[in-house]
C-alpha cells in the first residue's frame, strides 16, 4: 500500500458544506418557548392515554401516537436523572470543556431535559442532586433561555 | 411464508485511520470484489444491490448512484438506506428480508465509511434534534457516557470492570488481520487513557475507521449449491424508540431496545436460556460499558452482574460464550460498515473461515446494530438451514 506513493503524489480536495437552515418549531414547541421567554415558566403538555407529562411538549405522545391535551404548569426545579462532565473539546460544543451535561427530570414532568448544569465544580455533581433553572437576562424563545441549571 | 435465506459470500477491507490510496468508490470495490471472490461468484450474479453509510461523513447523499464503480449496481435494482449507527445491521436485516420475501434471488448487501474525510463530530452533530438537544450536544461520547454513569450509580460498577471489556476486545483484535487497532493493552493502560466524559476513557472508546464490507444473501435452494456452508439467517429484530435524547429512561442505564429486541430474536429462533444456547456473539459496542450493561439487557446475566461474567473469561475466546472474537468495534468503526461486519464476522465463525480468531463449533450465533437515539437491531445465524 505504501509504496504507490514513490510513483505519485496524493492528491487531496478541501471543501467545505455551509447550508443555512430555518427549523420550524411548530405551534406547540413555539407556545413552550414564548412562555419560557416571557414568563420564565416551563410549560408540559399531557397525554390524554398515558397520562404522562411530556416536557420538552409533543403535539402527539411518542408512546401513544395519540394528540396530546392539557398544558400542564411544571416546576423549575427538579432532579438530576444521569450526568457526566464533557471533558475534551470537540469544536462543536455548547461551553468550552470541562462542563457538565445532564439529563434533568423537572418535578412535574414524566420526561427529562437534556441541559447544561452550572455554578457547580463538575467533580461534586451527584446523580439525585436537586437543581433550579437559571434564566438568561435576555431571552429570545429558544431553550438556552435557561442558561443553565444550579444546585438547589 | 417467508423464504428462509443465508450469508454465502463475504468480504471487507483492512481496515485503517485513513486510506489515501482509494477513494470512496475504489473502496468499496475492495470490499466487493472480496466478497464476490468468496462466494465464488461476478457481479452478473447478483440480482440487486443495497448500500449504506452515513450521508454526512462523506457529503455525498445519491451514493446509490456514485458508488456503481464500487458496488457493481450498473444497470441493476441499486438503493441506498442510511440509519446512524444501526446502518450496517439495517442493510442486513433489507439484503435479507429482499431475499425472504422472493422478490430476489442474491442480494450484494454493501456498508462503507470514509471517517477520515470529515470531522465525525460535526456530522453525528446533524442526527440530533436542531431545537431540544443539538444546543447542548456534547458528543456522541457524553450521549453514551451518561448511561454508564447510572449504571454504576445503580450497581456499584466501576470503570476497571469497563477496562476489562476493553482488554478483552482489543486483545481479540490482535489476531483479527482485518481490525484496523490491533494493540493489547492492560488495565492500567485504559484507566490511564485520557477521560472524555466521565466515566469514559479514550481507551473505553471506538476509534473512526475508513473501511468497508461486503455480504451476499441468498434464497434457499440457490445457497446450498453457492456455498458449501451457508450462514442461515434464523430471525432478526428491530426496535427503535426515542426523539429526543432525554425522552430514554436512564435508570441503570439500561438499553430497552436492546432487552426488547433480544427478547423477540430469542422467541423468533426458539432460543430459551441465551447464555447456553448462543455459540458466539458479535455485539455493536462502541464503548467497553456496552459490554457489561447490553449483555444484562441481551439476559446473559442478571442486572448488575455483567462484570462478573467477564471477569470470569466467560465472554473470552476460549470461554463459554466468546463476545466480540474479532476485536469488535472499540477496533473498528468505519460506521456505515460497522453494524454489517458483525454479520459478516458470525457467517465467518459459523463457515469455520475465521482463522486465529475462530471459535470452535459455532452453531448459532447473534450479531447486533445500536444506533443514535438508543435503538437496536439483533440477528440470529446458524449452521443448520432452519425448518
Amino acid at each position: 500500500m505504501s509504496n504507490v506513493w514513490e510513483s505519485v503524489e496524493p492528491r487531496v480536495y478541501e471543501s467545505q458544506i455551509k447550508v443555512p437552515y430555518a427549523w420550524q418549531a411548530g405551534e406547540t414547541a413555539s407556545r413552550f418557548l414564548l412562555t419560557l421567554k416571557n414568563e420564565k415558566k416551563f410549560l408540559g403538555k399531557k397525554c390524554p392515554k398515558c397520562a404522562k407529562v411530556l416536557m420538552p411538549p409533543r403535539k402527539v405522545c411518542p408512546y401513544c401516537f395519540v394528540e396530546t391535551g392539557d398544558w400542564v404548569d411544571v416546576s423549575d426545579e427538579g432532579v438530576i436523572e444521569t450526568f457526566t462532565v464533557a471533558r475534551r473539546d470537540t469544536g462543536i460544543m455548547p461551553l468550552k470543556p470541562p462542563f457538565v451535561y445532564a439529563v434533568i427530570r423537572l418535578d412535574g414532568a414524566d420526561t427529562g431535559l437534556v441541559h447544561l448544569l452550572g455554578e457547580i465544580e463538575p467533580g461534586a455533581v451527584r446523580a439525585g442532586m436537586r437543581v433550579k433553572a437559571v434564566f438568561a437576562e435576555e431571552r429570545t424563545g429558544k431553550i438556552l433561555d435557561v442558561e443553565h441549571f444550579k444546585p438547589v | 411464508m417467508a423464504r428462509r435465506a443465508a450469508i454465502v459470500a463475504t468480504g471487507q477491507t483492512h481496515h485503517r485511520s485513513i486510506r489515501r490510496d482509494v477513494n470512496g468508490q475504489e473502496i468499496i470495490n475492495e470490499a466487493v470484489t472480496r466478497c464476490l471472490e468468496d462466494g465464488e461468484l461476478t457481479i452478473d450474479d447478483i440480482d440487486a444491490v443495497v448500500i449504506g453509510n452515513m450521508d454526512h461523513f462523506e457529503g455525498i447523499n445519491y451514493v446509490d448512484c456514485w458508488s456503481v464503480d464500487g458496488s457493481g449496481g450498473f444497470m441493476k435494482p441499486t438503493m441506498k438506506l442510511t440509519t446512524g449507527g444501526t446502518t450496517g445491521s439495517t442493510l442486513a436485516i433489507a439484503g435479507y428480508h429482499m431475499v425472504a420475501s422472493g422478490a430476489f434471488d442474491k442480494v450484494l448487501v454493501i456498508g462503507w465509511e470514509k471517517n477520515s474525510e470529515s470531522d465525525t463530530t460535526g456530522a453525528i452533530n446533524t442526527a440530533f434534534d436542531p431545537i431540544w438537544d443539538r444546543p447542548f450536544f456534547a458528543g456522541a461520547i457524553a450521549g453514551l457516557a451518561v448511561t454508564a454513569q447510572s449504571y454504576m450509580d445503580m450497581y456499584g460498577a466501576t470503570p476497571k470492570d469497563a477496562a476489562r471489556v476493553s482488554v478483552r476486545d482489543r486483545r481479540h483484535a490482535c489476531l483479527n488481520p482485518h481490525a484496523h487497532l490491533r494493540k493489547e493493552v492492560t488495565i492500567e493502560e485504559v484507566l490511564a487513557s485520557p477521560m472524555l466524559a466521565d466515566p469514559v476513557c479514550l481507551l473505553d472508546m471506538c476509534p473512526r475507521t475508513d473501511g468497508a464490507c461486503a455480504v451476499v444473501y441468498a434464497a434457499e435452494g440457490i445457497a446450498e449449491k453457492l456455498c458449501p456452508q451457508p450462514a442461515w439467517v434464523l430471525g432478526v429484530a428491530s426496535r427503535h424508540m426515542y426523539s429526543y435524547v432525554s425522552d430514554a429512561d436512564f435508570s441503570g442505564g439500561a438499553l430497552f431496545s436492546m432487552a426488547r429486541a433480544s427478547q423477540e430474536l430469542y422467541r423468533k429462533v426458539g432460543i430459551k436460556e441465551p447464555l447456553k444456547e448462543i455459540d458466539v456473539i458479535e455485539l455493536y459496542q462502541p464503548f467497553s460499558w456496552a459490554g457489561l450493561i447490553w449483555i444484562e439487557d441481551m439476559g446473559l446475566a442478571k442486572k448488575g452482574e455483567g462484570p462478573r461474567l467477564v471477569w470470569d473469561g466467560v465472554t473470552d475466546l476460549g470461554g463459554a460464550l466468546p463476545i466480540n472474537p474479532s476485536g469488535g468495534v472499540i477496533s473498528t468503526n468505519c460506521i456505515g460498515a460497522t453494524a454489517l461486519i458483525r454479520s459478516a464476522e458470525i457467517a465467518l465463525q459459523i463457515q469455520g473461515k475465521a482463522g486465529d480468531r475462530q471459535v470452535p463449533d459455532v452453531n448459532l450465533g447473534v450479531a447486533t446494530g445500536f444506533g443514535g437515539c438508543l435503538w437496536t437491531d439483533t440477528l440470529a445465524y446458524g449452521k443448520k438451514k432452519p425448518e
